[in-house]
């Protein structure tokens, strides 16, 4: 904490302000962005209207008609000099998230054992093996950064990237793992598809993953994921949530 | 009585259920969408008697063509200039006429503007997803299965207020409408990566003329101009977008991040449009010009509540308005000489029995 640069605190616009914690992609600082919104959730303001998590960065939404703005800017600075780093103590939550590797789900899975050299299921053991960090959401709607993927698993992006790709696809990019929360455009390289709906705007919650939650990639086979998806359909799919205490 | 039902006839170019906006969950990725000239929805609402960010029809240029099909109540067109007719006959916006079963309302020639609201009594009723009722077309969520109203649609308006009727004939005066300068310059709050930007290139940008490009959507405005130079990389480490951003990427041309927005995202931004200015964008159409200048946060801020005060006189003009009809539900005080009386008054939702009574002391 001898970087006295942070935290500090960017106005962007009227109805937002943001607080930056760092300059990097790393625990420690996205830490911060999760403790200064959990004691904003705590106690929020008159005219507060959304928090967005990022990286190293919290933007705080408010109101400005109702919102009183320079208060606000200094609760925000208190706050953000007392946010710690988290985690250690707390609970680390991890959801499960079922995958059919390979197949018709996973068109790029030949590709992407060809460039790391690896056996089609040496990359699921390792795609499957290391839990990974969730720090933030963004992109489309329950879209998760994810970090800490097995750097043996880096692959280039498609040089020509896809029109569509469907909602559930796994996929790597980069030293970058992650789920197509909604059918979108990317190119990222798909090695399988989770039947779970990562967004399901009929249910509540619509999006279950929240930043700071960690990943755990389990294979299925097809059986599994047919009864998953029939499942989901229906509303009647509960994603497995495992928690356990962390000691620092 | 019952609430008003549209068949679609037509349904525009693009005209999408749209309110206050879907808040709370763009930390969970999901973009806010609402209306994108937030004042014209706000000011058509409480013309028409309904609360402020109530869902109403947000039309694109082309606007649709709407048939009654069951109910009666009363419509207002806001925003854009998009000649507005109710059974062919032209009906001036800012205006609240009633409309009753086989009347047909529709739009003609685009004159200004980009966006009309048509607000109805009672609100569009579409089912609230995650606490909105605001189409997002990208996630097919809200509005009417998720998308733009396609011919065959039966649109459904919410129960009116219960003072709907004396809403008729009630005009927003024009001091109060939300009509903008398409010459005006929009005012910009610098950052929050204003740092990123050399003297150079921040000059070239409040300097400049841009234009609207073709690519200027509910997401975004691209605007096409002179090269705004970075001191360094174009990317950051992606982070929130807010609404009004004015993003740089490498290429130099800059992107207004507007309503349907993704959350966040990896490139600078040398500045956020104030939110005054961001319904005056949206407004604006392919082709006109934009210029930008600075405006520091309280400037803003104090637009911003001008646009409220100017709501809160709508609302007392509306008050008027329903309180002095006479037409036996609410006995009139501007003739006659009654001595006492009541009348409902209905405010935002809310019914309010009044009594009064004229005392000598």
């Amino acid at each position: 904490m001898s970087d006295t640069t942070y935290p500090r605190i960017l106005t962007a616009g009227d109805g937002c302000v943001v607080v930056e914690f760092g300059d990097t992609i790393d625990m420690a600082v996205n830490g911060r962005v999760a403790s200064l919104a959990a004691a904003i959730r705590k106690t929020p303001f008159v005219g507060l209207r959304d928090l967005v998590p990022t990286y190293r960065s919290l933007a705080v939404y408010f109101d400005p008609e109702t919102t009183n703005v320079e208060k606000t800017y200094a609760r925000l600075e208190a706050l953000s000099r007392d946010a710690g780093e988290g985690q250690a103590g707390g609970a680390k939550r991890t959801i499960v998230v079922p995958t059919l590797y390979g197949g018709e789900f996973g068109p790029d899975m030949g590709d992407v054992a060809e460039h790391t050299k690896l056996s089609e299921d040496e990359v699921i053991r390792r795609h499957t093996e290391r839990d990974c960090y969730c720090y933030m959401l963004g992109f489309t709607p329950g879209y998760s950064y994810l970090g800490g993927m097995d750097p043996a698993l880096e692959v280039p992006r498609l040089k020509n990237p896809r029109e569509i790709i469907p909602a559930g696809s796994v996929a790597i990019g980069g030293k970058q793992t992650g789920i197509y929360s909604i059918a979108s455009p990317g190119g990222w390289r798909l090695i399988g598809r989770t039947p779970m709906r990562m967004f399901d705007p009929g249910r509540d919650p619509a999006i279950i993953l929240e930043a700071g939650m960690w990943v755990r990639f389990r294979p299925i086979g097809q059986a599994e994921f047919d009864e998953i998806e029939a499942e989901g359909a229906k509303g009647a799919y509960r994603p497995e949530i495992l928690e356990e205490e962390v000691t620092a | 009585m019952s609430a008003l039902v549209f068949s679609v006839s037509s349904p525009g170019m693009l005209t999408t259920v749209q309110d206050g906006g879907r808040w709370g969950f763009q930390g969970k990725g999901m973009p806010v969408a609402g209306a994108m000239d937030m004042q014209s929805l706000k000011l058509g609402n409480i013309l028409v008697g309904n609360a402020q960010e109530d869902a109403a029809l947000e039309v694109t240029i082309l606007g649709p063509t709407l048939r009654v099909e069951e109910g009666e109540g009363v419509v207002a067109v806001t925003g854009a200039e998009l000649s507005f007719t109710v059974n062919g006959a032209a009906v001036p916006n800012w205006t609240v006429v009633r409309v009753g079963v086989g009347d047909v309302l529709a739009f003609g020639a685009p004159l200004t503007g980009c966006r009309a609201y048509l607000c109805a009594s009672g609100g569009i009723d579409v089912p609230v997803v995650m606490g909105s009722r605001s189409t997002y077309t990208r996630a097919k969520v809200g509005g009417l299965e998720g998308r733009a109203l396609k011919k065959g649609d039966t649109v459904r308006c919410g129960a009116p207020g219960a003072l709907w009727r004396q809403c008729e004939g009630f005009a927003c005066p024009g001091e109060l409408r939300s009509v903008y300068d398409p010459e005006a310059p929009l005012r910009v709050i610098p950052g929050p990566q204003d740092d990123c930007f050399t003297e150079a290139g921040k000059e070239t940008f409040y300097g400049s003329e841009y234009v609207v490009s073709n690519s200027a959507d509910r997401m975004g405005y691209r605007l096409d101009g002179p090269v705004i130079e970075h001191v360094g990389a174009a990317d950051i480490i992606s982070d929130a977008i807010p609404l009004g951003a004015v993003q740089v990427p490498g290429h130099g041309q800059p992107i207004v991040m507007l309503a349907d927005r993704q959350t966040t995202g990896g490139y600078t931004k040398i500045g956020t449009v104030c939110s005054v200015d961001i319904a005056a964008l949206s407004q604006r159409l392919p082709g006109q010009k934009v210029r930008f200048e600075t405006i520091d946060l309280d400037g803003a801020v104090a637009l911003v509540r001008n646009e409220g005060k100017k709501r809160e006189e709508l609302l007392r003009l509306r008050a008027r308005w329903r309180s002095v009809r006479d037409d036996g539900l609410c006995r009139s005080v501007r003739g006659g000489t009654p001595t006492k009386g009541e009348f409902l008054l209905g405010v935002d939702g809310a019914n309010h029995r009044i009594s009064w009574e004229e005392v000598h002391e």
